[in-house]
C-alpha cells in the first residue's frame, strides 16, 4: 500500500461519482424491479398472502431492500466491466498510484449508489403506506446491516466485473442473487413452504436478514438471528473480497 | 544543434530504455523470442512490425503492465520488474485504444490524471494542455461526443501530465483518418523537441519513416533490424536512378480536395512556432 492509497482513491471515487451523477437512469433501473415486485405484492398477491402482520408492506419491506441491493449491484459489475475493457484501467495501471486504490473506488461507489437506491425504494414504500415505530438506534442497525451485505455482494460484483467476456457476462450474475428472496421469508412465511423447500428458505442468509431488519422495523426483539445474518454477510464478504483481491493481483502483475 | 547536445547527455547517462533477451509466451505462443534493443534519451523510437508482431507484449512489459518470462528491462534506470514503482514514476502510456473516460468532459480528464499524479494546480495545468492541443472549444463537452482524432489528442495530453522523461505511444494513428494523423505526428514531433524520449509502435512504415530517429524492426519476436532510416536503407543494394513520373499519392490528393490541414488550426496550434518541422 503506498502512501496516497487514500488520496488516490477519493480522486477516482469522485470520478465515479461523477458518472453516475451524469447517468441517474443507473438509480432507476435499479429501483424499478424492486419497487414493481413491491406494488405487485402489495396490491396483487398481498391480500392472499397470511404473515400475521397488520401490513403486508411492513411485512415486505426487508426483502424488497434486499432485493434492490441484489439489483444495484450489477451495475458495480458493469462498470468494472467497462474500465477493464476500455484503456483507462491499464492507464490507471501505468501510472504512479496505489493500484488497489482503483478497485476500492468502484467499491466505495457501489455502498453510495446501493444507500442512494435504498432511499428511494424506502421513501416509496413508505407514500405505499409502510410505517415503522422504529427509533433512531433500530434505523442505525437497520442501516449497518444493510451496508454490510452492499459491501459482500459488491464485492462478490467485483469478480465478474474483473473476468466477464461481456458486458451480459458482467451483469448476469446477479439474477440468481434478486430471485433467491423469492425462497425465504421474504415474501411468505417459510411456515407455508413444503419441507426440501422449507429448509432451504430457513437456512439461506436471506431469511436471517429479513428475519432481523423485519424485527428492528417492528420494534420486536431481535432473536438469534441477527447473529446468523451478520455471520453470513461477514462469510461472504471474507470470501469474496479474497477471491477479488487474488483474481485482481493476478490481473495486474 | 541540439542534436549534438542530446548526443552528449546521452553518453553521460546512457539509453534510456535498455531491453535484453526479452521473452514472453502465452501458453504454447512465443509472442516474443529474445528481443534486444536501447533507446537513447530524448530520441524517437518506432518499433516497426505487422499485427501480431509482439510490439504490445513489448510495451506492456516496459509500462509494468506485464512482467516477462524471462529477459531484463529498464527504462529511465529503473528495472521494470523490481522498481515498478519507479519506473511508473518515469512514463506514460498512450495505449492501442484511446484511454480517455468517455463519460467526463476533456478538461475533467486532464484533471483526473494531474490528480492522480498528485500535482499541484490541477486546473491550469489541464487548460495549459487543452490550449497546447486545440481542445478549448470541446473542453466542457463529454469525451464521447469527440472525434477520433480529438480523442487522440486528448489522450496523448493525458500521458503529457507531469511531463515524465519517457512517453510510450502503442500504435497512436491506427484507426485514425489522414488529417488527425498528422496532427498527432505533429504532437509527437514537438515532444521529441523537448526532450521526451518516444517508444511507439506502429505498422506503418512512413510513420516510421516520418518521426522516428531509429527504427528497430519485430518480426515474429525478435528484432531482425535496428538502426536509422539511412542505415537500414542500406541493407539494400544501392538504389538505381530511375525515371519516374511524379503521381500524387490518394493521400495528397485527399488532403487537397478537403482542404489544407493548417486552416483547421490544430496543427498550426500545436507547434506555434512551426519547429522540429
Amino acid at each position: 500500500m503506498t502512501k496516497h492509497f487514500f488520496g488516490d482513491t477519493a480522486v477516482l471515487l469522485g470520478r465515479s461519482l461523477r458518472h453516475i451523477g451524469r447517468s441517474p437512469d443507473t438509480i432507476i433501473t435499479t429501483v424499478v424491479m424492486p419497487i414493481a415486485f413491491m406494488l405487485l405484492f402489495v396490491y396483487v398477491f398481498g391480500g392472499a398472502i397470511q404473515t400475521g402482520s397488520d401490513k403486508y408492506v411492513n411485512y415486505l419491506l426487508p426483502g424488497i431492500l434486499l432485493i434492490t441491493v441484489a439489483s444495484g449491484i450489477s451495475y458495480t459489475a458493469y462498470r468494472l466491466f467497462l474500465d477493464m475493457k476500455g484503456g483507462i484501467f491499464e492507464r490507471f495501471q501505468s501510472m504512479p498510484i496505489a493500484r488497489s486504490s482503483v478497485l476500492w473506488a468502484h467499491v466505495l461507489t457501489s455502498l453510495v449508489a446501493n444507500l442512494i437506491s435504498l432511499v428511494v425504494v424506502v421513501l416509496v414504500a413508505l407514500v405505499m403506506g409502510f410505517r415503522s415505530g422504529a427509533g433512531a438506534l433500530d434505523w442505525f442497525a437497520v442501516t449497518g446491516i444493510m451496508m454490510l451485505f452492499t459491501l459482500a455482494l459488491t464485492w462478490l460484483a467485483v469478480i465478474p466485473g474483473l473476468t466477464a467476456k461481456s458486458v451480459d457476462g458482467a451483469s448476469a450474475f446477479s439474477y440468481p442473487l434478486i430471485f433467491l428472496p423469492f425462497i425465504s421469508s421474504a415474501f411468505v412465511p417459510t411456515e407455508s413452504m413444503p419441507g426440501p423447500v422449507r429448509a432451504f428458505a430457513e437456512n439461506q442468509p436471506v431469511t436471517s436478514i429479513v428475519n432481523t431488519i423485519r424485527d428492528l422495523f417492528a420494534q420486536q426483539q431481535v432473536g438469534a438471528d441477527i447473529w446468523i445474518a451478520l455471520a453470513w454477510c461477514a462469510s461472504l464478504l471474507i470470501v469474496a473480497y479474497g477471491v477479488a483481491m487474488a483474481i485482481y493481483h493476478r490481473k495486474i502483475s | 544543434m541540439s542534436i549534438d547536445f542530446q548526443m552528449s547527455t546521452e553518453q553521460v547517462r546512457g539509453p534510456v530504455i535498455q531491453v535484453q533477451g526479452l521473452e514472453k509466451s502465452y501458453k504454447d505462443l512465443h509472442v516474443l523470442r529474445g528481443v534486444d534493443f536501447d533507446v537513447a534519451r530524448g530520441s524517437i523510437f518506432a518499433l516497426l512490425g505487422s499485427n501480431g508482431a509482439g510490439k504490445t507484449t513489448v510495451v506492456r512489459i516496459l509500462s509494468t503492465l506485464l512482467k516477462p518470462d524471462a529477459g531484463t528491462a529498464s527504462v529511465n534506470g529503473f528495472d521494470v520488474a523490481t522498481q515498478a514503482a519507479n519506473v511508473r514514476e518515469s512514463i506514460s502510456l498512450t495505449g492501442q485504444f484511446a484511454a480517455v473516460d468517455e463519460i467526463l468532459s476533456g478538461r475533467e480528464n486532464l484533471v483526473l490524471v494531474a490528480r492522480l499524479r498528485h500535482l499541484g494546480d490541477p486546473g491550469r495545468i489541464a487548460d495549459d494542455l487543452l490550449a497546447r492541443f486545440s481542445l478549448i472549444d470541446a473542453a466542457a463537452r463529454k469525451v464521447s461526443t469527440y472525434s477520433g482524432g480529438m480523442r487522440r489528442r486528448l489522450d496523448i495530453a493525458m500521458s503529457l501530465i507531469g511531463n515524465p522523461p519517457v512517453i510510450f505511444l502503442d500504435e497512436p494513428t491506427t484507426g485514425l483518418d489522414p488529417q488527425a494523423r498528422l496532427e498527432v505526428w505533429q504532437a509527437v514531433r514537438e515532444l521529441a523537441g523537448q526532450g521526451t524520449t518516444v517508444l511507439l509502435t506502429t505498422q506503418y512504415l512512413d510513420e516510421a519513416e516520418q518521426l522516428a530517429d531509429r527504427i528497430a524492426v519485430l518480426h515474429r519476436g525478435r528484432i531482425i533490424a535496428n538502426g536509422t532510416l539511412p542505415e537500414l536503407k542500406q541493407l539494400l543494394p544501392p538504389a538505381k536512378v530511375e525515371y519516374v513520373e511524379k503521381q500524387p499519392t490518394l493521400e495528397d490528393v485527399f488532403l487537397a480536395i478537403v482542404g489544407d490541414v493548417g486552416t483547421d488550426s490544430k496543427v498550426g496550434a500545436a507547434s506555434p512556432d512551426g519547429t522540429n518541422n
